[in-house]
């Protein structure tokens, strides 16, 4: 690969940030897709894979006495720290990262090199795991009153919709071209979900080209059509999802919204929620007080505050809820839009979606609404995640915040949802890591042309094949209140701080057993005993018949000894104390802090002999003083014999069992 | 008898009763002794009991001749009754308030309670300190029990019997203590088995300005010490407010005299901080405004969050070098009363997979918090809502809870109980029909003859029947050190406490069943399965002989 400057280093150093106790020496391997970091030693090579896709930026730290650092900050919230004996190897490996993480051509991205060991028809038939156009039937659709449209069918009249979309039957061709023109981007309203108890709808646009009086009757025809598709109702919300003073200044620019005058019966309502720049911030912030090294509460409170990102999430809650029970409990139609129609608006819609639908809590359900409401309707994925190096300004969270406010549910509602939090995380890890074709480009019609189907394969039935590990074991779906709508509150404290995503990598940080596990464990075990019974039972007849002349058992599942699930505790972990001196578990290692002089670091270390010091920290450690009096500075390093057999992967899956 | 004296109208009909998250009810309101009552008479319904001295403040206000009294618990529990009539519902308030700040121990209700339950198993004699030495003297023959302070005169807020070094006679005992305050000299807290190490604790020394110093602390502490070996001293307190301390008598040990032990400053807020903060915390928990920003900016400044991490870190760091280092702790703050405790009581249930059983955390409470002369009626006297000056109450031990749930949630299967058998101790802490938590001392206990007098709650708690709520249905016994994550990203609000009565708990109950439900039918499908394989074992043997030819 041309992009690659030096494809092997030597002798470079992994940190593992949260402990000194796990830095160590080995190869680095630069590939066209991955960056491999290999350990030197142990048995039990200890190897770090990471994408160029999901790699977010690459930066040159401050030389050090013990070598030149380099940090990869990556998409998933990984922080990597490597460092490099060598300037020019440092200098190298940066050059080479900072182009690989940042394509210019979709054909870099890894999706189109990802080859495994299936053949063509396999792969063409990953494509056809879900089916819209049959989910669609499921949802009650087409009926009397809705049909699908070809007119998109070439995407001559929004090349950002789909190709088969819902209108209500009796809009006729010109009214949807006619309202399209009065649409940003020729976004105009089309139907999202379907509530076949009682017909009300949820539809979706962009906002209309209205400026300070423009109207378009065939606009207004539309929204009437969509109002009369719901027999029993007499007006219809129209929801903008933006905070009202931005769609005014939109008006400037011949935008804007609504004129309630100017259509029949319609109830309009602004939802604050701010554009994707806010959002972006927003995120960057909160990424920074996750990523902080030993904060105080206070700091981490008060930079969790200052983000406003917890605000953010609980107002895209609350206008999914608003939508939510106007459909459910008053049986109205809504129409969702914001500017572009393509972010806020398919963040509301499916989230009201998932309140709604107990089918959006089960895995497949979620799989149908991000195909649905994100990739189908032209969620810009590749910008927003920044697949390709491009405006920086068009990055944003959209999707990642969708994800959140489904967790925020789960921790309301734990019986609720068929999957669990891993299988967020999971679709959040291949949003980014640009694995499969599902989340590549800015709209379907972008994907035809780039022959997505055709050169890489889709997530979804990767993810059912692995469906065991996204299970929740607390699900209940025939419970009565998992039956109809989700109602969350949206007080302050019920929105919490998503440590399993922004904190995925930092192993100390989480519980150090899992409840979750266990459940899964002695879930399994409930099902191997169930099937063990039978077996029994089954034995027990025919011995009963005869006489039981001949018996040959078979070795049980499970031995009898065993009368529990396995202790599912991560036993390295419960058994390593951290830096309680500090504070936070997770210092930097002394010895790069002391040298990179980023704070004045007393000599924090408890007396006594250290167990097998590596070569980095040679300097630091050997002051018999422990001052422990200084507790708001300084790092400090424990000696533990669990340290050097801790087995370190790149993947933290919550504790094994 | 002279309750009816404070009860000036005794019942008022056509009372409702609002309560969050539950449908109103209307009924008779009664005032007891003890009790306030509220009854519809009609079946299905719940009735209102409520204690007098669960009462932590009460606002009455009125429209028109309707009068309301909101009733704030000290569980935080909110509610209101609307009282038809402007003089009974004055006359309820005024005797509300009455009864609910008894000053008299002897008239609450502990004393007047009588069990409907057969107490099989007596909670006062569960836990006597001759036990506890019986156990250390199958570990150690370093250590005796002295009954120095058998009248309580060298310390009064000690019990009668303490583990003290063997080598350390009664006379140079009275001498430490008299350089400790309150008399607090050290005494062995924990026994290490693994390594043999301790952990002690006592209250500040009184080395004030001139920094005296007592030998005997000096030969007394340093018993605990292997040859050659150091030790910790862990003070509670930052350096800024040990050196404050001197002023007043006290201070902290000097390196030159105690030459052999390395002094740690840790940074825990005093007891009546601490109550500040509570108050800021439920008043932030109950704020109705829904706005995030005031949400959180007023949780980080109740300090609430920051006062859990910072006990659990001084925890860990004294389970850290007793287990890591090897080496022997001394703890202590100023009183050695509160911090001081919270520090010993959360080491040891991270190093002691016995204090996380049920046993063995109500042996915990016992050893580390009753007998150690934890003032709970003092610091217990009012919770969240009081309003008025405050005197000593402090929530010290609610925080220590606090800090037991945490580690409970980092390590789900490793403690027999769960979260309920914590909140259970949080409200019979402040306000109880038993007599376990009142008095501020073993001395005060023996004097109010509570063990003759009331009943223990541990005789309550550990009937089988009771104990089942208490279960943690996860729980594997754990034999490791546990080491908490004390990061503020890995600590929690503690929902079930602070904001019990705020949302609604229907689906997280029913998680928590279900839970329970999959762990309980997995046991019956292991005993039917085994029983099973037995049948068909034997069946095996029986026929065995035919097969042989």
């Amino acid at each position: 690969m041309e992009h690659i400057r030096m494809p092997k280093v030597e002798n470079v150093w992994l940190v593992d940030r949260s402990s000194s106790r796990r830095t160590q020496v080995g190869t680095l391997y630069l590939t066209a897709t991955h960056t491999i970091f290999v350990g030197k030693g142990s048995e039990d090579r200890n190897e770090l894979w990471v994408l160029h896709s999901l790699v977010c930026n690459v930066v040159k730290h401050k030389a050090s006495q013990s070598g030149y650092p380099l940090l990869i900050h990556c998409k998933n919230f990984q922080v990597i720290q490597f460092i490099f004996p060598q300037e020019s190897d440092c200098h190298d490996v940066y050059i080479s990262l900072s182009r690989l993480s940042r394509p210019e051509k979709y054909e870099e991205l890894y999706c189109f090199s990802f080859n495994p060991n299936v053949g063509k028809a396999e792969r063409e038939h990953s494509w056809d795991f879900l089916d819209l156009k049959a989910e669609y039937s499921q949802m009650g659709l087409p009926n009397k009153l809705w049909h699908v449209s070809p007119i998109n069918r070439e995407y001559r009249v929004c090349d950002t919709y789909p190709a088969d979309l819902f209108v209500p039957k009796s809009v006729t061709l010109p009214v949807i071209v006619g309202s399209s023109k009065f649409r940003s981007r020729g976004r105009f309203p089309t139907l999202s979900y379907y509530c076949k108890e009682n017909h009300a709808t949820i539809c979706r646009s962009s906002q209309p080209l209205s400026g300070f009086s423009a109207r378009c009757l065939e606009d207004e025809q539309m929204l009437q059509a969509i109002m009369k598709s719901n027999p029993e109702s007499r007006f219809m919300y129209v929801v903008d999802t933006r905070p009202k003073l931005n769609a005014m200044a939109n008006r400037a620019a011949g935008k804007g919204y609504e004129n309630e005058d100017n259509y029949c019966n319609i109830k309009f309502q602004f939802i604050g929620i701010e554009n994707i720049h806010v959002m972006r911030n927003s995120q960057q912030k909160l990424i920074e007080v996750s990523a902080l090294r030993s904060p105080s509460m206070g700091e981490f409170l008060t930079g969790l505050e200052n983000s406003d990102w917890l605000r953010h999430i609980k107002s895209i809650m609350e206008a999914g809820l608003f939508i939510s029970k106007a459909v459910a409990e008053e049986g109205v139609s809504v129409l969702v839009h914001c500017s572009d129609g393509w972010d806020r608006t398919a963040q509301v819609c499916s989230v009201a979606s998932v309140l709604l639908d107990p089918y959006y809590r089960t895995l497949k359900g979620l799989m149908v609404l991000f195909e649905k409401d994100w990739v189908s309707f032209g969620h810009r994925f590749s910008h927003r995640c920044g697949h390709l190096i491009g405006e920086a300004k068009e990055v944003s969270p959209v999707i990642d915040q969708f994800l959140e406010c489904i967790w925020q549910l789960m921790e309301q509602f734990p019986c609720a949802f068929e999957y669990n939090e891993k299988f967020l995380i999971s679709i959040h890890n291949h949003i980014y890591s640009c694995h499969y074709g599902n989340f590549i480009c800015n709209s379907q019609k972008e994907r035809k042309d780039l022959c997505i189907k055709e050169k890489t394969h889709s997530i979804w039935p990767h993810l059912w094949e692995n469906k065991l590990d996204f299970m929740n074991p607390l699900f209940k779906p025939d419970q009565s209140q998992n039956q109809g709508l989700l109602r969350p509150s949206t007080a302050p404290y019920c929105f919490k701080y998503w440590r399993r995503l922004y904190n995925r990598f930092d192993r100390e940080l989480h519980p150090r057993q899992s409840e979750l596990d266990s459940l899964m464990t002695v879930k399994e075990e409930t099902q191997q005993l169930e099937e063990e019974l039978a077996l029994y039972e089954q034995k027990m007849a025919v011995l009963d018949k005869e006489h039981a002349k001949t018996l040959y058992m078979q070795k049980g599942v499970l031995d009898s000894k065993q009368a529990l699930w396995s202790l599912p505790l991560d036993t390295s972990l419960a058994n390593t104390p951290q830096d309680y001196i500090s504070g936070f578990i997770g210092g930097a290692p002394n010895v790069f802090t002391l040298q990179q002089g980023e704070r004045e670091s007393a000599e924090v270390c408890l007396y006594g002999d250290k167990t097998k010091s590596s070569d980095a920290d040679n300097s630091d450690q050997e002051s018999g003083v422990a001052d422990f009096s200084s507790h708001s500075s300084g790092e400090e390093s424990l000696p533990s014999e669990e340290s050097v057999k801790d087995p370190d992967s790149d993947e933290t899956g919550p504790n094994r069992a | 008898m002279e309750f009816a004296e404070l009860i000036k109208t005794p019942r008022v009909d056509g009372v409702v009763l609002h309560r969050p998250f539950m449908p109103t009810v209307e009924g008779t309101l009664c005032l007891t002794g003890h009790h306030l009552i509220l009854s519809s008479r009609q079946d299905n319904t719940e009735e209102l009991w409520l204690l007098h001295a669960n009462i932590d403040s009460i606002e009455k206000r009125f429209v028109g001749s309707l009068g309301t009294i909101i009733v704030k618990c000290k569980d935080l529990r909110v509610i209101q009754l609307d009282i038809p009539g402007m003089e009974e519902c004055l006359n309820i308030a005024s005797s509300i308030e009455a009864l609910s700040t008894l000053d008299s121990v002897s008239l609450m209700y502990p004393f007047f309670y009588r069990p409907l339950f057969e107490v099989i198993e007596d909670g006062w004699q569960l836990f006597v300190p001759e036990e506890a030495f019986k156990d250390l003297e199958s570990m150690t023959d370093e250590w005796r029990l002295s009954e120095v302070n058998k009248d309580f005169s060298v310390c009064p807020s000690y019990p009668s019997l303490l583990t003290v070094p063997k080598d350390i006679d009664d006379e140079s005992l009275c001498k430490a203590a008299s350089f400790r305050h309150g008399g607090r000299f050290p005494v062995l807290s924990y026994y290490h088995k693994k390594n043999g190490m301790v952990m002690m604790r006592a209250a500040q020394p009184l080395t004030g300005t001139n920094g005296r110093r007592c030998k005997e602390d000096e030969k007394l502490i340093n018993a605990t010490l292997c040859a050659g070996k150091r030790g910790y001293i862990i003070d509670t307190r930052t350096i800024a407010v040990a050196q404050q301390a001197k002023a007043r008598g006290g201070g902290f040990e000097q390196e030159a005299n105690y030459p052999q032990w390395r002094r740690i400053h840790k940074a825990i807020e005093r007891s009546n901080v601490l109550q500040e903060g509570l108050i800021k915390l439920v008043e932030a928990c109950n704020d109705q405004s829904h706005s995030m920003d005031r949400w959180l900016s007023k949780l980080e400044a109740s300090n609430w969050q920051s006062n859990v991490k910072e006990i659990l870190t001084t925890a860990c760091l004294a389970a850290q070098c007793i287990d890591r280092e090897g080496a022997s702790v001394l703890v202590h703050g100023t009183e050695g009363t509160d911090s001081t405790l919270q520090v010993t009581s959360l080491a040891q249930i991270i190093l002691d997979p016995a204090c996380r059983t049920i046993r063995g955390f109500e042996a915990l409470i016992e050893r580390e918090w009753l007998q150690a002369g934890h003032p709970f009626q003092q610091r217990c006297a009012q919770s969240a809502y009081s309003n008025g000056k405050p005197r000593s109450e402090a929530p010290v031990f609610l925080l220590f809870l606090d800090c037991v749930w945490q580690i409970l949630r980092q390590f789900p299967c490793s403690f027999q109980f769960n979260e309920n058998f914590l909140i259970m101790l949080f409200e019979h802490a402040y306000a109880s029909q038993f007599g376990t938590f009142l008095g501020n001392s073993v001395a005060e206990r023996l004097k109010l003859l509570l063990s003759q007098k009331t009943v223990s709650l541990w005789s309550w708690v550990n009937r089988p029947q009771e104990l089942e709520r208490f279960l943690n249905p996860l729980y594997e016994p754990n034999n490791l050190v546990i080491w908490p994550s004390v990061a503020p990203q890995s600590l929690l609000l503690w929902e079930g406490v602070f904001l019990r009565w705020n949302r609604s708990t229907k689906c997280l109950d029913e998680a928590y069943q279900e839970m329970v439900h999959i762990i309980e039918y997995n046991k019956e499908l292991q005993n039917k399965v085994n029983s099973l394989r037995r049948q068909l074992a034997q069946l095996e043997t029986e026929d065995g002989p035919l097969q042989t030819p």
